[in-house]
């Protein structure tokens, strides 16, 4: 097993390598500097920031540097460019869990609603309550995201409880601590669940249905197999192979946060830190995230091979 | 329930082939689909008896209905899609089994009846071991602990020949071939000692000399253990080499029925006689002489005829078989034909 875990890593490492310099090199198709500076600027000016920020070294030096922090994961010495005297370091640890505060308990509720509902729809596959299920299903993923924050934040946030005089939930806005997290963070939560349901349930029950029309089913249940048996134990084992790969892809975003919910509900999480960067051009912060990110996916993958050979006997020999 | 009761239900019930009160009454078994274009009758009126200790063939070609016939048997069917028509009976032990609880059919299916697949590839859950999965048929049929369960299980892969049981009880499928998979297959149905086995085409995706292999084993398990066998088949050498009587389908419905050597020797019913001279023959082969083959198809279930569902491809046919279908006629001891007019029965037997 560990040697499977080392061949994997191994594997990676020229593709995060190759990823890492295209990063850079995209980054720097448009001169970031001139952007910050705008039109005509200063030469010496120019200058002057292009030494501060290590930019007037060799691009081979800039990428042992990158990669130097990516690896140590020390991005205390990255200065962000908009937000005078703070560095990537500092963003990235304060950012990072307000996203896990939202995308964890959104990702855990949303896989466990969405498989229980899955399987209630393939046992009773074709029959009313399937068809039903269904059809909310594709409701739920059809209508915008969009219309689930601005409902959310009018109901639930704006008018629940306003005659009260109490508040529920909030619009936006973000408070660490555990005791505050239902009023910050379960709305988003509860939205960004019911957005993914949709998709996940379909998704989950095709798993299902096509499981439950293999041979080694009938031959589960000619051996007299219970329907629960035969649901959770011989089918749910081998769908834990799509399963697995479908979670484990969106476990790089879950770091990354929410980025739109975030945006929406001003929480400051890293999707609306590197969002922000974005629009305002700050070039190390928007470097230093997606190395991160690309090294989040490349992790992701190499835990889900790791996981279907737990789960699949075949993968581990070959 | 220990190993012991292997040799002693043999010597309680023993008795000769087919003698004495049948295992299993299938009477006017019809089973319908419901489908997109409407309900489908896939078999219709099926009656046949299963006797201790015999080998039963179900013949026909793909769409017969033999599947549909041991899988409503075992009401494997999904219950959402299928249904069987009323007055269908399948007694078994003095039950229908049509109308028989969920709970009911749990008991008997892998403990009194219990069945072997065509895809021995596929049949096994490729996540579970060997042993885990004898285990779970054990675990529901019998009281015996674990110890005394992995041991049972490793008695029946030794039963079945499978080399190195021991070892074998850790592995998964797909560390098995085709054949060693079947085996598996056959230690699990038989594990419980079931009155009745149902191999449906058990032997179909295996090569020649594995197929004699497995066939013999279930001759011989036959025995031993004085089950009845329901072998499902399109290979009428693999009923003559392993059948005791011999029942033809054709079109959802039982064409013909007799001891194996009567049917092979002289077959009544057109269709069997067609079946029977396609069969290519070692020895005697004509050269230059093309294999004689059946015209024509099986008729949809769509659009059965109104007479005789062989009428269209039947050298026999005259107005009366498109307009009027025949019935399941006796046609001598232990033998029924559906025809209107039936081949000859030999001189002297």
């Amino acid at each position: 097993m560990w040697t499977f875990i080392l061949r994997r890593l191994l594997y990676n490492v020229p593709v995060y390598l190759g990823i890492l310099a295209l990063l850079m090199g995209a980054l720097r198709v448009n001169d970031p500097i001139s952007g910050k500076l705008g039109k005509n600027p200063d030469p010496s000016d120019y200058l002057a920031l292009e030494q501060r920020y290590g930019l007037d070294q060799p691009f081979a030096v800039q990428y042992v540097k990158l990669l130097g922090d990516v690896v140590t994961l020390d991005f205390t010495d990255v200065e962000s460019w908009t937000n005078d005297g703070l560095f990537v370091g500092e963003m990235l640890a304060e950012s990072i869990v307000p996203s896990l505060a939202i995308t964890v308990p959104a990702l855990c509720l949303t896989s466990v609603l969405a498989i229980s509902i899955a399987i209630i729809s393939a046992f009773f596959r074709g029959r009313p309550v399937d068809k039903t299920l269904m059809v909310l299903a594709v409701v739920g993923m059809s209508v915008s995201f969009l219309v689930y924050v601005i409902f959310g934040q009018y109901w639930f946030a704006y008018l629940l409880g306003r005659g009260s005089g109490l508040s529920y939930f909030a619009i936006g806005g973000y408070e660490s601590g555990l005791a505050n997290w239902p009023y910050y963070c379960l709305l988003p939560v509860l939205i960004s669940t019911f957005v993914a349901m949709g998709y996940d349930t379909r998704f989950y029950r095709a798993v299902m249905v096509e499981e439950s029309g293999r041979d080694y089913i009938t031959t589960a249940k000619a051996k007299g197999a219970t329907k629960t048996k035969i649901m959770f134990v011989h089918m749910l084992k081998n769908a834990m192979i799509p399963i697995i790969t479908r979670i484990m892809t969106t476990l790089p975003f879950l770091v990354m946060g929410s980025l739109l919910l975030e945006v929406y509900f001003n929480i400051p999480g890293m999707g609306r830190v590197l969002y922000k960067a974005i629009q305002e051009q700050d070039f190390p912060v928007v470097q230093t995230f997606v190395a991160i990110f690309a090294a989040l996916f490349i992790l992701s993958n190499i835990l889900t091979d790791v996981l279907y050979a737990l789960v699949d006997p075949r993968v581990r020999l070959s | 329930m220990n190993s012991s009761h292997l040799t002693t239900r043999a010597a309680r019930e023993g008795s000769a082939p087919g003698s004495g009160k049948p295992v299993l009454e299938v009477e006017h078994l019809s089973t319908c689909f419901k489908t997109d274009q409407g309900v489908v009758t896939a078999i219709d009126d099926v009656s046949f008896e299963l006797y201790a200790g015999e080998t039963l063939g179900i013949v026909g070609e793909s769409g017969s209905g033999k599947t549909v016939t041991s899988k409503s048997i075992m009401r494997l069917l999904s219950e959402h899609l299928s249904f069987q028509k009323e007055g269908s009976v399948v007694r078994f032990e003095g039950k229908n089994l049509v109308t028989a609880t969920e709970d009911e059919m749990r008991n008997v299916r892998g403990a009194r009846i219990a069945m072997i697949f065509q895809e021995p590839m596929t049949s096994l859950n490729p996540v579970f071991t060997i042993g885990w999965q004898l285990d779970e048929a054990l675990k529901y049929h019998t009281k015996l602990n674990r110890a005394e369960r992995k041991q049972r299980a490793i008695e029946m892969l030794e039963l079945v020949e499978m080399p190195n049981a021991k070892r074998r009880f850790d592995e998964y499928p797909h560390q098995l071939s085709g054949g060693m998979r079947q085996r598996v297959m056959i230690a699990m149905a038989l594990c419980c000692e079931p009155d009745i086995l149902i191999a449906d085409e058990p032997t179909t995706a295996l090569d020649v000399t594995i197929q004699a292999q497995i066939l013999r084993l279930m001759d011989e398990l036959k025995s031993k253990l004085n089950t009845a066998i329901m072998l499902i088949t399109h290979d009428l050498g693999v009923v003559a080499q392993t059948c005791d009587r011999v029942l033809v389908m054709y079109a959802g419905r039982v064409v013909e029925s007799a001891p194996i050597a009567q049917l092979f020797d002289a077959p009544r019913h057109p269709y069997t006689k067609a079946l029977l001279s396609s069969i290519p023959k070692s020895g005697r082969r004509e050269h230059g002489k093309r294999l004689p083959t059946i015209e024509g198809l099986v008729p949809s279930l769509f659009h059965l005829p109104p007479g005789c569902r062989f009428a269209a491809r039947c050298a026999y046919r005259d107005a009366h078989c498109d307009a009027v279908e025949p019935e399941l006629t006796d046609a001598g001891p232990r033998r029924e034909v559906r025809c209107h007019y039936p081949l000859e029965a030999p001189e002297a037997n």
